[in-house]
Order: structure tokens, then sequence, then C-alpha cells
């Protein structure tokens, strides 16, 4: 029966996704980069009634894990249902022991896994075969997909297969390569699904299923006696998996025409070298394996499909028999292995062959193996052609890698990085985008007019940045007239596009650029501007390699018409017109029809704006001509001045320049070990206006610091003096970094710097230099000529820019108003080139201008005007030392905070995010004793996704003691934390009591019985500890060498898991619980944005009622859970409801009150998320308004205060004083709902506001019972 | 007695409308201001911005940062469908039209011409009577010109008159130069009717915060005095139905608005002060008046005190100034004066 087949251009996951849902009853997932649009899909699907093959709607759930996921999934297929699954990485091996089971026990099923990196000394959400490699040991088939294509022709065969060999499958194909490339494929029609899907086996595996009708058992408990003979009683069925899945895909072809083979073999037939290989490299190997052929080389490709059952007759058969040589190339890494995976299993293969096989016995081919691809590595067809090259005579280098510079164990292969295979007829475009400029949208959209509605193909790939605030993209498109096979990055571009003009600066745009390639300029300039603010080298590259290039103020067109910020559509009409690949009147016309198909529903006025930038973008348009030679004074920022430490030189800011594939092995640290504090550096110049402050409107409150997400507005308490005599210092051009630095070194590497605050040498006595250290052990000798981290530190990083312009006279200091500190000086200073201009910190300055309210205390302006003025304010200022209190002074107000140094910094969260500012409140009260263990998300990413690590240290090298485990343990990581410290405090405090004598009864007496619940306290003990180190210097016998190597667990630590709701609701809600039940001192921030923020807007347990959310698309049909008061039914663990905007005194109370709680506590933050829907600037706003509106109540549950005869739970929010609805239409998450259900919203609102009722009236009635019915204080543990 | 009267050609059972306010919100609302004996409805408005604003803002909340960082390319579910504040509306129409048997006059307030005056054309195919314009403009643009400001709105009356066949009123407010002449050109872009007048909110000053602040009251009785006016002097001047709104509470004021040349009057605080009830209250009011003074309908009586049907024409001009200027005399103890202090 022939079937109409629709060209559709989507990726991977939408490929995957479709003819699983296609295929299932039963769908339970959790989100997991890159894996989770597939479950979203499915999702999106059900929720509008799309029904599978068999006409019902399948049933889709998300998990709190992927454990549980896993053992939902289980339970269904046990009980009949056609089920799956979508996941990756460690999601992958959280569902290893069910998927042993569902083994076991013969369950055809299909998981479909977008293979991702499983985190080793990093974690990593891109691509390999690490995670699949992890669990090959399941018994699960392993059937790789090589194209977007095959992704959604496998599914089914897997599908297909599955039934009828009672094997489990898993669908392999490469995350963030095919899981996200979007292609012009053929869509499988259901007529073909059908085809491959026999009912009579869907009926087998019901009638299998346990039913109480017809009651066995399954999952026994067994004995040596039989266990072993019941694990090979299966084999007959592994044996017909191979066969089966072969008769699957010829049944396949025969239908659709595409056809498959477990080995499929191209290339010459004749050919003495062949590449085995799995996954989307097989297509760029083959690339380069045609082009080899056709240039008179005889190789082939050998790409493997069905990975598990090993099938070594069929690899045998796909054989050519001239082959000489082959390479098997690994996408894996097994540390300590012969071999990775795949190399060993052809080994073996040939080496069974070999004892059947005389003549092969007698020729053996050379078998060499490699790795390539590692988390997304490029792997391109240069580096292919140095894998063939590598199977020639006299070189075949077996465990080798190509990809990267190896120059430790010499591993790497050398590669033609120049080299140009592909067809003239292959239009390459690429386009440097700035985060949601729309830049990638429109570029999706290009894809789907040429891919959709004209006959050619189109290929797209996004690179995205691993910032959220000011990210870049860079879109790779191609468009040719046959299918395109090209699974790598662009090289060779005859389009450049750049969306914003600075990235000439940051990026080296032009390496991709084609010889005679067009370049078209988003300019902010005129037309005849244009050319003299390119960057000089940027103009030589145009001039060598004759480019074209065009500019447009997309800027400007954009706010003439209405667009803001989004240049997409103005650019994308730009690329049509000048490109050339379709008519220019056809193309606009077509452009437009995508508008509305894209647009149309968001109304009317969405859709007249995009046409008006369509219509206003070719007037904007000019081309720029190309002199013969460059004439620029513009020369490119770099980062790498003079005084940044040699480590941040030669690795850090390689990496922020983009240049981090560059970086051979020998650079990097051998354990996953980086410095701390390295946004500093970072310096991205993304705000367009920034913060400027007016000290005479100034009230000194300290909320625009405690407010800032990212720490970029700061406050100060200095002397009078020291301002004059660094101003004084500064006049006479004493040069910026001129403080000596003592630098310590212990083992390797070191971390050393002094931080801010400390005037030049020539000003006051140079300050004491610090040194942190690197743990573990002595590295090998070749590494002394590593660049060390933080060698030759200057005094301050800011003090690397010149010192040339004075504080401006405007920022000149103000008094500071309180009896405290008495005639000092209070200033302010923002890094602006740090802010992300979020503009929280204007909305929640109170202070006004008696002449102008609308002037406050801080003011947006344009950041360009000002910003080397406030560059070197912000020097001065971080040179400036702080005014130390005495210690009557208490940091327990917004006013004394901000005086506080934040050692949590710059960090690449949202513009205004509303998290950071608890986790920069915390850095500040007890950073310099604070160990974080910080759960998988938002926070971790935000924290220290490389190179900028957003924890820092203060003046005398103490900061924040960060790590990350995984999403799932996080609280059990930071118990390990305070285990540790609890042990070695214990040991420590023997150990004085063993030295007593030899430190002195004085000494030891005052180690011991130290009061350290304040901060005076903390710096007495330390000197107390410095003076231990002293007296045991030199010592030589094992109890004081133990001391000295733990004396510094006798100062208290602070010991914080800090996560998301999906954290500590969900996926590590077991393990919180169990921590808080110990009793032990640890304490739990929850940042609860109310729904997975870091994965794209997943539900979570802590999702309200009616807010529209993914896995809650009409609207969450339950209330948010009530996370505090099950911590509190414990009775004596501290529990704490915050929101910083409605409540700064009451957050910072909490905070403190927490930390000094000698047991388990817990911090649920609210936290303002752009995955919320609401203008980000108003984030204080919007938190007053959830807990005015009573949706968030704020609360403190002090078990201490039972001694006192209170009640512990003190509620710190008045009754609800606004409807609900104020609060909930005021986001887009509830407000969808009203948009797309009304009915349903206005019922689940009505809902919503009953329980919020409700809820205040059992939390009032808590609050005012009489203490005598409190529950007595449990005994601890 | 005959308590009909007509407005905009639809032919009502009383002078009592419920004006544009939140009471038309609700389906079962319109259905109890029917009960009481509203004899047709003006809907809450549908607000130019606001479909713009919903449509900009949900555009603007599905891309914000989109495609923007790896692991989260989207950050909300899409819909195939949204329904914004015009779907909503004119499905809410077509639910009244539905209810009740009193006509439903749907409320569009805008300022611009362009695509959004559809939405007149798409009430009436939901089931609109007949439709009342609100082009309420505050030119605050120092260069606009008053010829500017008045061409504005004739122009959008033009345009919504040209997308439909049901008759369209305008809501005006007092602030223009010549108000007759305007009222005059406003019927000849095509206004069937004229409702006297928008009641603007004004702007407070919020001393603690220093800041600008909404701030809504509701009318009094005393505020109709300067509609009352317009509509007399305009009465048998302009050919079109005029409309009072703004002050109307008692059933006397209904009585001034129908002698001063009403053909209909609205209403809106006083029923959300003193609820939907207060319609019977003022039409079993309206009844015994006309009754005790054996008015037979109130056609009869409909602009009979009009400036060109009273004796003294001139009280309703500047003249009417003088007279109350010179009606007043010093209080002599001063408690008026200091009432007036802040």
């Amino acid at each position: 029966m022939a079937s109409v087949r629709q060209p559709v251009t989507i990726d991977g996951n939408e490929a995957a996704a479709y003819v699983a849902h296609k295929t299932n009853e039963v769908i339970a997932i959790y989100p997991i980069t890159p894996s989770s649009p597939m479950g979203e899909h499915a999702d999106e699907w059900s929720v509008r009634g799309v029904k599978n093959l068999w006409g019902t709607v399948p049933l889709v759930i998300e998990m709190q894990s992927e454990g549980g996921a896993a053992g939902a999934v289980h339970g269904a297929l046990q009980a009949g249902s056609l089920t799956t699954t979508f996941t990756a990485s460690q999601g992958l091996l959280l569902m290893m022991p069910n998927m042993f089971k569902i083994a076991g026990e013969l369950t055809p099923t299909v998981f479909h896994i977008a293979a991702r990196t499983v985190a080793t000394h990093a974690l990593s959400i891109f691509g390999d075969h690490s995670d699949v490699m992890a669990v090959r040991a399941t018994g699960w088939a392993m059937l790789f997909s090589n194209s977007v294509q095959e992704v959604m022709d496998q599914a089914l065969i897997a599908q297909a297969a599955t039934l009828q060999a009672r094997v489990p499958f898993m669908h392999i194909f490469d995350g963030f390569r095919t899981s996200h490339e979007v292609m012009k494929i053929e869509r499988l029609s259901d007529d073909d699904i059908r085809s491959l899907i026999d009912d009579r086996l869907v009926h087998e595996l019901r009638r299998r299923a346990l039913s109480p009708d017809h009651p066995f058992i399954r999952g026994t408990a067994q004995n040596p006696d039989v266990f072993f003979q019941e694990r090979e009683a299966a084999n007959p069925y592994y044996d017909a998996v191979p066969g089966i899945v072969q008769e699957v895909m010829d049944r396949f072809a025969a239908r659709v025409g595409r056809s498959y083979h477990l080995f499929d073999y191209v290339g010459a037939p004749d050919a003495d070298r062949v590449v085995v290989v799995m996954g989307s490299g097989a297509e760029t190997t083959e690339q380069m394996a045609d082009y080899l052929n056709a240039h008179g080389e005889k190789v082939g490709v050998l790409k493997v499909r069905l990975f598990r059952p090993f099938s070594v007759p069929h690899f045998l058969r796909a054989l050519p028999p001239t082959v000489r040589a082959i390479a098997v190339l690994d996408r894996v890494k097994e540390p300590g292995a012969v071999g990775e995976p795949l190399y060993v299993d052809v080994c073996a293969a040939l080496g069974s062959a070999q004892r059947d096989n005389p003549a092969l016995a007698e020729h053996p081919p050379v078998i060499v193996g490699g790795r390539y691809g590692i988390s997304s590595k490029e792997y391109n067809p240069a580096m292919a052609k140095a894998v063939f090259d590598n199977l020639m005579e006299g070189r075949r280098k077996n465990n080798f890698t190509v990809g990267i510079e190896d120059d430790v164990t010499h591993t790497s292969l050398d590669y033609d990085h120049y080299l140009d295979i592909e067809p003239p007829d292959v239009t390459r475009a690429v386009f440097w985008g700035f985060g949601s400029d729309g830049t990638v949208s429109a570029n999706k959209n290009t894809i789907k007019i040429i891919g959709e509605e004209t006959p050619d193909y189109a290929q797209g790939y996004f690179v995205y940045d691993s910032k959220k605030a000011g990210a870049h993209t860079v879109s790779h498109l191609r468009f040719g007239p046959r299918p395109i096979h090209s699974p790598y990055l662009i090289q060779h571009a005859g389009f450049i596009g750049v969306h914003q003009f600075g990235f000439l600066e940051r990026f080296p745009i032009l390496d991709s650029a084609a010889d005679g390639a067009t370049l078209l300029l988003n300019s902010p300039y005129d037309p005849e501007r244009t050319w003299d603010e390119i960057p000089r080298p940027v103009q030589e590259a145009i001039i060598a390699k004759k480019l074209k290039v065009y500019g447009v103020n997309a800027y400007a067109v954009a706010q003439q018409t209405g667009m803001g910020n989004k240049i997409n559509t103005i650019m994308q009409t730009c690329f049509f017109a000048i490109s050339g690949i379709l008519p220019r009147e056809e193309a606009i016309a077509r452009i437009k029809e995508s508008i509305v198909k894209t647009y149309g529903k968001r109304g009317e006025a969405v859709v007249q704006k995009n046409y008006n930038a369509v219509d206003a973008s070719l007037s904007g348009l000019y081309e720029i001509p190309v002199p013969a030679q460059a004439t620029s004074t513009v020369e490119p920022r770099s980062k790498a001045e003079a005084g940044v430490p040699e480590f941040v030189r030669k690795v850090t800011i390689p990496m922020m320049e983009g240049r981090g594939d560059e970086l051979p092995v020998s650079a990097m640290p051998v354990d996953g070990t980086w410095a701390s504090g390295t946004t500093r550096y970072e310096k991205r110049n993304i705000a367009l206006e920034v913060p400027v402050w007016a000290p005479e409107v100034c009230i000194q409150c300290g909320r625009c610091s405690l407010y800032c997400p990212h720490a970029v507005v700061r406050a100060k308490v200095v002397d009078e003096q020291d301002w004059e005599r660094l101003l004084a210092a500064q006049g006479r051009g004493l040069p910026a970094g001129n403080a000596p630095v003592e630098e310590r070194r212990l083992g390797g590497n070191v971390l050393a710097t002094v931080g801010e605050g400390h005037l030049p040498a020539s000003v006051i006595p140079p300050a004491e230099g610090v040194a942190c250290t690197l743990p573990g052990a002595q590295p090998p000798a070749r590494m002394e000529e590593r660049p060390s981290l933080g060698a030759h530190l200057p005094p301050t990083e800011e003090l690397r820019r010149p010192a040339g312009l004075a504080p401006s006279l405007q920022w000149l200091p103000a008094r500071w108003r309180e009896p405290e500190l008495s005639g000092k000086r209070f200033t302010i200073a923002v890094s602006v080139e740090d802010c992300t201009g979020c503009g929280v910190c204007v909305e929640v300055c109170p202070a006004k201008d008696k002449r102008a309210v609308g002037r406050k205390a801080l003011n947006m302006e344009p950041v360009l005007p000002i910003r080397e003025q406030a560059v070197a304010n912000w020097a001065f200022f971080k040179r400036l030392p702080r005014v130390t209190p005495n210690a009557a002074f208490r940091y327990d107000t917004t006013k004394n905070v901000q005086l506080l140094q934040p050692l949590f910094e710059f960090h690449s969260a949202c513009a205004g995010c509303g998290e950071t500012p608890y986790l920069r409140l915390l850095s500040q009260l007890v950073g310099d004793r604070l160990y974080i263990a910080n759960a998988t998300g938002c926070s971790s990413i935000y924290s220290s996704n490389l190179p900028g690590m957003a924890y820092a240290y203060n003046h005398e090298g103490r900061g924040p003691a960060w790590s990350n485990s995984l999403f799932e343990d996080n609280a059990e990581f930071g118990l390990g934390f305070r285990l540790t410290l609890d042990k070695q405090t214990q040991f420590a405090r023997e150990l004085v009591e063993r030295l007593r004598p030899r430190l002195g009864g004085e000494l030891a007496d005052g180690l011991l019985h130290a009061d350290q619940e304040s901060h005076d306290g903390i710096e007495a003990q330390r000197r107390r500890v410095a003076e231990l180190r002293r007296r045991l210097e030199g010592a030589r016998d094992p109890d004081a060498l133990n001391l000295l190597s733990i004396a510094g667990f006798l100062v208290r630590k602070s010991v914080w898991a800090v996560g998301g709701d999906g954290w500590a609701y969900d996926i590590g809600y077991g393990g919180l619980d169990h921590v808080l039940a110990t009793g032990l001192n640890v304490h739990m921030l929850v940042l609860d944005s109310e729904v997975y923020s870091n994965t794209g807007g997943q539900a979570s347990k802590s999702t309200d009622l009616g807010a529209v959310a993914k896995f809650a698309v009409g609207g969450k049909r339950t209330p948010k859970k009530d996370l505090g008061m099950m911590a509190m039914s414990y009775g004596y663990v501290y529990v704490a409801q915050v929101a910083m905007g409605a409540s700064d005194s009451q957050t910072i109370r909490a905070f403190q009150e927490a930390e000094s709680y000698p047991g388990p506590s817990l911090i649920i933050a609210y936290s303002t998320c752009i995955a919320q829907g609401f203008n980000m600037t108003f984030s204080a706003a919007q938190e007053k308004r959830a807990v005015d509106s009573g949706h968030f109540i704020l609360y403190r549950y002090d078990p201490r205060l039972r001694a006192q005869g209170r009640n512990p739970l003190q509620l710190d929010s008045k009754a609800p004083s606004i409807p609900l609805r104020e609060y909930y239409y005021s986001e887009n998450r509830y407000r969808m709902l009203a948009q797309s259900d009304p009915d349903q919203a206005e019922r689940l609102l009505a809902e919503a506001q009953e329980h919020v009722r409700e809820r205040w009236q059992l939390y009032d009635y808590l609050a005012h019972r009489p203490v005598a019915e409190a529950q007595p204080e449990l005994e601890r543990a | 007695m005959d308590l009909s009267t007509t407005y905009l050609g639809l032919k009502l059972k009383n002078p009592i409308v419920p004006s544009a306010s939140p009471l038309s919100r609700h389906v079962d609302t319109i259905r109890r201001l029917e009960d009481a004996g509203a004899a047709a409805v003006v809907m809450y408005s549908l607000f130019e911005e606001q479909q713009h604003l919903e449509s900009l803002q949900l555009d603007h909340y599905l891309e914000y940062q989109t495609e923007a960082f790896a692991e989260a390319l989207t950050w909300v579910p899409t819909e195939p469908q949204y329904k914004l504040g015009s779907e909503e509306y004119l499905e809410h129409i077509r639910r009244a039209k539905e209810a009740v048997q009193i006509p439903i006059i749907g409320s569009l307030n805008g300022i611009s011409c362009g695509g959004w005056t559809r939405y007149a054309a798409e009430m009436q195919q939901a089931g609109a009577d007949a439709i009342e314009l609100n082009p309420y403009y505050v030119a605050t643009q120092i260069k606009d010109t008053a010829q500017e400001a008045e061409e504005r709105v004739l122009a959008i009356t033009r345009e919504v008159k040209g997308r439909v066949s049901i008759p369209v009123a305008v809501k005006i407010g007092p602030y223009w130069s010549a108000m007759g002449h305007m009222a005059s050109r406003l019927v000849e872009a095509g206004a069937n009717g004229l409702v006297l007048f928008n009641r603007f909110y004004q702007p407070d000053l919020d001393l603690e915060a220093l800041e600008v602040v909404p701030h809504l009251t509701l009318s009094t009785s005393e505020e109709m005095r300067l509609p009352l006016r317009w509509v007399a002097i305009l009465y048998g001047r302009v050919p079109a139905d005029l409309a009072i709104t703004t002050g109307v509470h008692t059933y006397q004021d209904v009585l001034k608005g129908l002698m001063a040349g009403a053909r209909v009057t609205q209403m809106a605080s006083e029923l959300l002060q003193n609820g939907i009830g207060r319609i019977r209250e003022i039409l079993v009011g309206l009844s015994t008046w006309m009754a005790e003074r054996e008015y037979a309908s109130v056609v009869e009586m409909q602009g009979s005190m009009s400036q060109q049907n009273v004796a003294d024409p001139a009280a309703f001009e500047r003249a009417n100034y003088m007279k109350v200027l010179h009606s007043w005399r010093p209080d002599p103890a001063g408690q008026l004066f200091r009432a007036m202090l802040p």
C-alpha cells in the first residue's frame, strides 16, 4: 500500500518522540538534558489528545527521578502496557537497577537515549557514549542511529524488534548532536508504523502480564541451586535478536525504501583500510571515505547499528575481505581498560573468527582503537582523515585520540585544520546571535522555509552558551539539493551573520569564513562609520578573504517597528535578501507566511510588528565598500592583560574567548580542581544600561546591594584618610599592581591571591600574601612546566587596569549615617562590566530625590558614555580598605550586611535571578567558613560552569568550599561534609589535649573552650590556630603532624546543602528528609522557584495549583507540597520560609538563626525565575505579592524557643491582604491557563484561593496555640 | 404607564441601562440585571491597549530567554491556540445573548485606527445589538492640536462605522473646546448616539510613597450636572440619540436625564455600591413619580427641559454662571470656607 510521507524539518528528539508516542500506551519520564524535549513532546501531544497507533491517547506521567521513572516503566510493563521512557547520562544510570530486571524478565520495551557524557571530574551536558556504555551489561539490545532520519526509522525498527525478540532495546543517538540537529526528513506515516508493528505480539505482551485473573509470580528470590541456570535459559532469545532485527530492517526497507543492516559497510568493496564507528560520527567518516575513494584510495566505513547483542557473523560478513587495517572509534573513555568497548568487541570478534578461519588467521588485519568526540568534542572530516591516515603502514597508533592535542601521554593524531571536502553546491551559513535576540528561532524558521517550501534539503545545528544571561549562540545552517550528511560544525561558510557587533572583538568569527564569503553585520553605527569600527584584525581578515560586507542597524529597525531587542526577523530578511538562496520577493512572501504560522496564534499585534520589521529591514540594508588596506584603529580588548595570574591567562581566558578547543591536555588540571573566583576576569560587558549612584539621594539602607542578583553593587564604609591617601597615590601615578605578593606553594599548583581592600605598598604597609592550596598528590614532574594556578597574582584583578582615571567627583563618598562607625565615609560602587542591567537595584531603592521623585539613589544610565569612568571607580573602590568594626557591630540588618564582602559574584544566572541574592547573602554572612554542597541545577550551573567560577575568596584567601556531587544526593553529600568536620574536629581536639604540654595550657584551653558564636569569637579562634601552627612548626612527631594537618577544623564551619525545588521536593527529597532526621548540623537552602528551572520549566512538586508548566500543560491540578510543614513535624529541625522581596530583615534573621542552630535546618527561599513569566526587574515586588496574597507564608520555626516557653513557630507575614488573583495573573505561568482554558483557570484559581485560606488558618492556629501543647523536643540521636 | 424608550434604534422597556462596568463580566450578573429590570446592558470595555498588550506580552513570555541556554531551549509548553482577551470577550457576548432577552451593547475602547477595530465587526457577529465606542484620549503631547485630537476621534468613529451595520454610539468626554460642533461632527462621522460623558479616572499622588497612584471613586449625583447641561443643549440639535452616564443614582436623576433629552440613562456606581436591586427600586420610584404627576410615558417627558424647550435657554449658558455667582452669599461662620481648606 502506498502511503504519503510528509517531509518535516525536526530534530532527533522530536523524531524519536514521534514514533515512541505512536507506539506506546504509557510513558513515564523525568527531565534530563539533552533528552528532556522527548518527554515534553510526548506530554504535549497527549494533552492535545494525539492518539497512538491503536487510537488511544498515551498516558504520560512525570516522575520524581529517573529511578522513579524506571520503576514506573517496569511496573507498567509488568501490568501489560506498551511503555517507554526517554533519558540520558546520570538519568540512565539511575535506571540501571530496573534495566537489569526488565531485561531479566524478557520484557519488550524501547528506551530512547540521547546519549550524554556521564559526570566524572566534572559534569557535562554534552554528548558521548559513556552513559550507554556504562549500562551495556544490563542485557539490553543497543541500537544506534546516526542521523535524524535514522532516529525516526530505527525508533520504529527497535519497537518492532523488541516486541518480537522480547529483549528490551536502548535506541541510542548522539546527545547534543543528533538530538538537537534540525533536519529535513521524511516522516513515517501511520501506515508505515502499522505495517511494522504486529498486534499479535502486543497481545502476547499483555498475555504475559501480571494479573490476578491468571496469577503467577515474577521477581522471585533465588538461591545458588537455580539462579545460574535461569540466567542462561534466556540465551536463545539473545541469540535470536540479530536475526530478528535484520528481518525487521528488511521489512522496513521493503516498505519505506531505506535499507539498514546490523553493520552497514560503505566505501570501496576492496578497501584495505576500514574504520568501525557508531553514532553520528559514522556519517562524517563516511563522507571522508567517499572523498578519499574519489581520490584513488581504497577505504571504507563499517557503521555499527546493533552493538548489543554483537553479532560476530554479521560483523564479519560486512567487513571487506581485503581489509588490512581497522581503526575502531569509540565515543567513550574507559580508563584502565585494554581498549574501549567497541574496540574490545571488534578484537574479540576477529579473534574468534581467526579460530574458525585459517586464512584470516594467517593475515589478520591490524586493529587499532581510538577515542573521539568525548563530551561533544567536534569530530569533522579532517579528523576522520587523520584516522584513515593512521591506518597506513608504518603508523597505526593504537589507543589514539583525535580532536584534541594530547601533549601529555601523546595519544592524539594530528589533523589538517583547514581541510574542506564539502560539495560546492551546499550553501553553508553561520550566524552569531546574542542569547535571546531570536537568532536561533529565526534560523529554525529559515530551515523550515527552505526544507518545507522548496525541494532543497536543510540542516541546522545550534551551539548554545553555558551562560544564562548575556549568552551567545552560533547557528550552523546547510542547504543543498541532496540529503545532508554532515553532523559537524561548518568550517568554510559562504555566509556569516554577526548579529551583535561586539562579537567581532570577542570571538574568532571569521575563522569559519570561506574565501569570497558574504558577511552581514548588525551595526549600531552609521553606514559611513561602520567600517572604521570593525577591529583591525577583522578588517585584515575581510580583505585577505575577499569578503563582501553588508551592514544593517537591526536594533534601530527593531526599535522603530516595536520589536524591542528582537532582531531575528530583520536579520533573517536581510539574509534572504543578500544570500540569493531564494528570489527576494519570494523569500519575503515566505517569511511573512512563516510569521503568520509562528506568531498568528499570539495575536494580531505580534504578526503586525513582525511584518513591519520585514518591510523596514531592507531599507536599512547597505553594502560596505572594502578598501584595499585595513584602516581601523580599533584593537580587540584582551582580557589577558599584564598581572593576570598565569593559569587564568593561559587557560581560563582562552576559554572565555572561545578558544578552549585549542588548549592541550597539559593545560588541564588532572582531577577536576579549578580555581575559585574566576568570574571576575570575564568582564562580559553585557549590560546596555547600568546603575549609577547618586550619593546625595542615598539613605544608605543597603537594599541595592542586598538585592543585586549578580553582586555588582557593593557598599563600603571607609576611612577618609585611606580615601585621600589612595587618591593622592593615584595622582602620583603609582603603578596599580605594585603590591608585593607573598606566594606560598605547597605541592604542585598554587591558587594564590590577596584580595580587595589593600592599598599599594607605597601607601600603606604591604598586605600579607595568602595561598589557597590545591589539594592532591604531587603532580608529575612534567607538570612543573604548566602555568600554575595563580602564579604572579596581582593584589586584585582590578589592579591590572590603568590607574589613570581618578574616581569621578560624583562618586565621592557620603558620610556614614549611623552612630556605629561614626565619622567614617560610606560609598557604593558598581562593577558595570559585570552588570547584566537587570535594574533590580533601582527598583528596590526606596530613596527618592526631593526635587524629582523619579530619580532615585541609583538610576539606570547608558553604559557606554560612563564605562571607563565606572571601571576606574570600581578599581579604586576595590583597593579601598574596609573599616573593621568593633565587636559590638552586628551584621543583622540590611544596612550593616551590605558592608560584608560577597564571596559569590558575577555568576552566569539570568538577569534579575531571584535565587542568587540568597546565595550572595549566605556568602556574606559565613562565606569565609562555608562548605556548600550544591545539587545539580541552575544554582550549580551559574556558579561553576567553566570558565567562570563565581564563588570567590576574601583578602585572607578564605571563601566557600564548593562542590557538586549529583542532583539526587545533595543532602547526603552535604552530610558527608559534616561527618568529616565532626570527626576531624573531634580528632583535632583529642590531639590538642595530647599536645597540651607543647602548646601550653592557656592555648590548649583557649582552643578547646572557644566561644565561636560570634564573628569575633571565630577570629579569635583563627588566631589561636595560627599560634598553634607556630608552636608546632618543625615538629616531626605523628601527633603534631596530624594536628597540623587538621588544625583548621578547630574553627567552626558552616555546612549548607543548596539546591532548587527539583532537588528538595522531588529527586533529593528522600535524602533531604533523612539528613534532617539525623539531627546533625547540616543546613539546607532550597531556592524555590516552583519549577525545574535549569532544564526548562518542568513542573515540580513545588509548582502550585493552576500553574502551567511542562508536564502541567493544562495547569497543575494539585497544590504545592508543604515541605516546611513536613520538616517541622520532626520538632527538632529549624525551618523557615523567606522571601527577600517581602522582608529582607526576616530573611537575614532566618539565615542567622538557621546557621546558629546546632542541629539541622531548612530554609525555603521563594525565588523568582524567568520561567514564572514576569518582568524580573520587579523581582522584589513580585516576591512581596506572593506573600501578600498568602501564596507564600513567611515564618520561622525555631525549636530553641520551647526552652523559653515560647511557641517555636513565629509567623512573619500577615494574613493575606490581596486576592490570590492579583498575584496569579501577574505571572505568565498562571495567566497562560486563562488564555488557553479560561474556565479551568477560574476553577483552579478558586480552588487555590480556598487552599490559601485554609493554609493560613492552619499556620495561624499553630503559631498561636498555647505553648504547652507544643511537642517536647525529641531526643537527639 | 409606558416606560419604554428607543435608543440606537433599539426598543427598550425602560430608560435604565447599566453602563460599561465590571457588572457585565459574568453572565449570571447580566441575568440578574435583566431580572432587576435593566432595559439593556452595556458590556465592560474591550480595550485596544489590552488587546495589544496581551498579544505582545504573551509573545514576549513565550519567547523570552528561549533558544539561548542549551538545557532550556523553551520555558513553557506551547498551546495550539490562545484565547486572548478578544476571544473571551466575544464568547462572553455570545453567552450573554443566549442568557437574556434584553439588548447587549458591546463596548470598544481605543484610540487608534487599524486592525483592532475589526473587533467591532466581531462583536456584531457575536450578537451585539449595538456598539458603544469609547475613544478615550488624553492629549498629553504638547504639540498635539485640538483639531488633531478631534480628528483622531472622528476617524476612529468613521472606521468603526464602516465595519458594522449595527448602530454605534460614541461615548465622549466633556473636554472639547466646542462641544456642540464636535457632537455634530461625530454624528456626521456616523455616530447613531452620543453618550455623555466618559468619566475619566484621575490619578492621585501618594504623599507617603511619593508615587502617582490610580484612584477610583464612585460617582455621586452631583456629577450628573455636567452631562445634564450638555444633553439639554444638544437635544434636538444633533440628529443622534443621547444617553446620560455619570452620576445617575436615583429615580430623580433618571427623570432629570430624560427631561434634559436623554433617551436612556446609564448607571454603574449606584449598582456597584448598593446592589443590582436598585434598578427595581428606581423603576418603582420613576413609575410612582410619573403616576403622581400623570405622565403617561417616558417619551412624553424626553427633552421637555432641554435648552430649546425651557423658558430660559440662557440658564444653560454663560448667563447661568453669573446667576450662580450672584446667588452666593458670604458664610458668616466661615464653615464653608474652612471646609474647603485642605
